[in-house]
């Protein structure tokens, strides 16, 4: 009977007639199990260093000459096998993409709904500081972040912390985006009746923030997560590539991109073309879900 | 008018000759103080501007002679005196004059205890001033390797120091910066004209000075690229016209480039992992009230469990010596019969750790610089690989070279990764600086793990004074075979570094990896 419903609710049909949409969900929900699933699936744990052989490092890919059934994508500098590698790293890049659009989307909603509901100096002093950091690009302000985080801790704490400081990094990069949405939906929604009822009968504000007003402005908060997902999972990748985000011995797919990198003259292609190909593969049906969700919650374009 | 056409024609001519040199590296620079940091870096670019008193003449057939530098001549007058006749006429950049108060300045400067570079006087008690150009060193007891040795004591001027208040050589370990680490006024064939740290070093050709460039480089550019990928890049696309640590995946593809050449070479340098043999607990790992390096039998599973002709093949692509010793062939003191290691074998090196009393292995961190040798990184990686199949679990700490010398120099590590290259081509160095018990000055100045072994100290003090060559060879083959033996450190192998070229340029390859500008001509355009 549920299932039933949700078949013929809106969102399904317009899911239904788009195939690109669909392939893009089924890409995702692939990247999402493989990473999770990655200890069952992967021949080889890459994090373990006993694991691994040096003796194996730079083989091709299976179909290659030279190549070997148990390295089906090749093995990489420290003879670490590709496939598992690829499942280990996007589970690593997934997780930390999820974690900070998460810390961004509560702070940022929360911040937008104080702005916009309270107004007065509180939402312009906030408002200010989201305009000054608008002004940066994200990347520098994780950049900026992560430095510090680095200048604070010792390499040693900071190489056991780097997933949290990345998530916090990228988290606080990305919340204006979700408070200025937010806070422009709330200023239209603070005044219709059903906000001056709450408010008539004696609730709270924080209750009416919650129970009344964040449940009509969260539409386009999770259209602009979706997107960010995506974004979350590009940054990871820039900082790991420019060696500031997680350590070489367990890499995100930035960090492998950055160790293949330094293979693409001597002919070792595959050390970086195959996480770079998943890096673009995941980020790009995260993204399409992202737009199509756009499109289907906009009631202008029904 | 006609004048002045004439003198720009002129100028055209001459400048047609002169050639930019535009070199890359890995490196930047730690300090411009040369007698702050012994680092082969700073000192292939401090060496164009700042002279000794001797230096290596251009080398024939692998050979290093020494020649007169800022000395023209000298004698040994006895066992212990050595009587310098100064060059007359020779200016510093800033135009005062070059004297033997110099040279006694120098002296007492490179003395102190802040800076790294006392081995290159060690055994020279004092410098005493006899004329304005004349000096007599006063040494301890015999040095047989003077000469070389001075080679890197290198003469500032004593009226510039003292007006730039830099009489004191900078404390780099306390990240002191002074006058003198980021200016320069040396009497060298080049001038050093600005430093922007981690972008780049210029110089250019010093007209005034005493000597004659073998060569036609008027300018260099030195640019520090940390990305192997980017470095090579920027040979290929024409930016650089010179490389001179090729990352060795990279050499077989540029031997096929036709615009490019490769001067192949062996460099003087060791590559090898120290361990703090000194504290009674380490302060990086789970072994609480008792230090594991101290037992001979874990520094000889550290031994066994390493792959060493692994990580030729895969992480050097050939391009290294496995090393079971601690100086490189071509040094004075390597025989190959004594540079040998035990074959990798994990199991064997469980045993030994379970014989030490650690079945289990146990935990250290490694730290390991990122930009500084061949590959380091990936040794390191590598390394933590070959040591958990033995059982040990070892977490790697990998940082910039930059954070990574202050940080062994303060003994705040419990291993570490170092590479020792030798300037004076004579093993002595290598035995003084990383075995000799620390005991200040050159005596175990880089001996960070402070190994101490009596018995080593007395072959070692008795190297440095020894005048008869076969006795002193013996000395030499004793001293490193004991520390090989006694395992006191992880020789991991000689590193390889060839320099690639634009097929214009031509150069003398050096194997302490110190090119030289004066030995470099360009041909043709730019």
């Amino acid at each position: 009977m549920i299932l039933r419903r949700l078949w013929e609710h809106d969102l399904a049909w317009s899911f239904r007639r788009s195939p690109v949409t669909v392939v893009a969900a089924a890409l995702t929900l692939a990247c999402v199990l493989g990473a999770l699933l990655s200890p069952w699936l992967a021949p080889q744990n890459p994090f373990d260093p006993a694991a691994l052989d040096l003796n194996a490092a730079f083989k091709p890919p299976a179909w290659v000459a030279g190549g070997e059934r148990a390295y089906m994508l090749g093995s990489d500098n420290q003879g670490r096998d590709i496939l598992s590698t690829l499942l280990y790293g996007a589970r690593i890049s997934l997780g930390i993409g999820f974690a900070s659009v998460l810390l961004s989307l509560a702070l940022g909603v929360f911040l937008g709904l104080l702005a916009g509901y309270f107004g007065g100096r509180l939402d312009a002093v906030l408002m200010r500081v989201a305009d000054v950091q608008l002004s940066f690009p994200a990347i520098l302000i994780a950049l900026l972040i992560d430095g510090v985080a680095r200048a604070a801790l010792s390499p040693e704490r900071h190489d056991a912390l780097a997933i949290p400081v990345l998530i916090l990094s990228i988290g606080l990069s990305k919340w204006v985006d979700y408070a200025r949405t937010v806070r422009g939906s709330t200023l239209v929604e603070r005044g219709k009746e059903y906000v001056q009822a709450a408010r008539v009968i004696g609730r709270r504000p924080l209750a009416i923030l919650l129970g009344h007003v964040l449940p009509n402005v969260m539409g386009p908060v999770l259209v602009l997560a979706t997107i960010n997902v995506g974004v979350a999972i590009i940054i990871e990748a820039t900082l790991s590539f420019l060696g500031v985000g997680v350590p070489a011995t367990q890499p995100s797919l930035g960090t492998l991109i950055r160790i293949g990198n330094e293979f693409l003259y001597s002919g070792e292609w595959w050390i970086t073309v195959f996480p770079g190909a998943a890096l673009i593969v995941l980020v790009l049906s995260v993204n399409l879900l992202g737009d199509w969700l756009r499109d289907a919650l906009n009631p202008k374009l029904r | 008018m006609r004048q002045i056409l004439f003198a720009s024609l002129l100028a055209a001519a001459l400048s047609a000759q002169a050639a930019n040199l535009r070199w890359a590296a890995q490196n930047d620079v730690l300090s411009l103080d040369p007698h702050s940091q012994n680092h082969a870096t700073s000192n292939a670019i401090l060496q164009h501007a700042y002279e000794g008193l001797t230096r290596y003449g251009k080398p024939v057939g692998g050979e290093y002679k020494i020649e007169p530098a800022l000395a023209t001549s000298w004698k040994q007058t006895s066992e212990t005196q050595w009587r310098f006749n100064l060059r007359k006429g020779v200016k510093f950049h800033d135009g005062s004059p070059f004297t033997a108060d110099d040279v006694v300045f120098s002296f007492k400067r490179i003395q102190q205890p802040q800076g790294t570079m006392q081995i290159y006087v060690t055994g020279v008690k004092e410098v005493v001033k006899v004329d304005d150009y004349t000096v007599d060193f006063i040494l301890n007891g015999p040095v047989p390797i003077l000469l070389r040795n001075i080679r890197d004591f290198r003469i500032m001027s004593k009226s510039w120091s003292e007006k730039n208040r830099s009489q004191n050589v900078q404390d780099y370990a306390k990240k002191e910066e002074t006058y003198a680490s980021r200016n320069v006024n040396g009497t060298g064939p080049y001038i050093i004209k600005g430093w922007e740290p981690d972008k780049q070093i210029a110089m250019t050709q010093n007209k005034e000075w005493w000597g004659k460039l073998d060569g036609n480089v008027s300018d260099v550019v030195y640019t520090p690229i940390k990305s192997d990928a980017t470095r090579v890049s920027a040979l290929l696309s024409g930016d650089v016209d010179m490389v001179t640590d090729v990352p060795v995946q990279d050499v077989q593809r540029l031997r096929r480039e036709p615009k490019l050449k490769i001067l192949d070479g062996t460099e003087v340098r060791t590559i090898f992992i120290a361990m703090d043999q000194y504290r009674d607990e380490l302060v990086y790992s789970n072994v609480k009230g008792k230090n594991p390096f101290k037992d001979v039998r874990v520094r000889k599973a550290l031994n066994t469990a390493v792959d060493r002709e692994a990580i030729k093949r895969v992480v050097m692509r050939g391009l290294s010596i496995p090393a079971g010793i601690l100086v490189a062939p071509g040094v004075h003191g390597h025989t190959k019969d004594i540079d040998t290691f035990p074959k990798a074998d994990p199991a064997a090196a469980k045993k030994l750790l379970a014989e030490a009393g650690y079945p289990d292995g146990f935990e250290f961190t490694l730290d390991c610089p990122n930009n500084r040798y061949v590959n380091d990184e990936k040794i390191c990686q590598a390394l933590v690989g070959m040591w958990a199949k033995a059982g040990l679990r070892v977490k790697l700490n990998s940082m910039p070279f930059a954070n990574f010398i202050p940080k062994i120099l303060n003994f705040d590590s419990s291993a570490y990764m170092l590479g020792w290259g030798v300037a004076t081509y004579d093993a002595l160095y290598t035995l003084q600086s990383l075995v000799r018990t620390k005991t200040g000055g050159a005596e175990g100045s880089f001996n960070l793990g402070r190994v101490s072994d009596p018995k080593l100290d007395n072959v070692i003090d008795a190297i440095k004074i020894a005048t008869d060559p076969k006795a002193r060879d013996a000395l030499l083959r004793e001293g490193l075979v004991r520390t090989r033996d006694q395992f006191y450190y992880v020789p991991l192998h000689h590193q390889m570094r060839p320099w690639a070229m634009k097929k214009n340029v031509s150069t003398v390859y050096i194997a302490d990896d110190r090119p030289e500008a004066r030995f470099t001509r360009i041909e043709g355009g730019m």
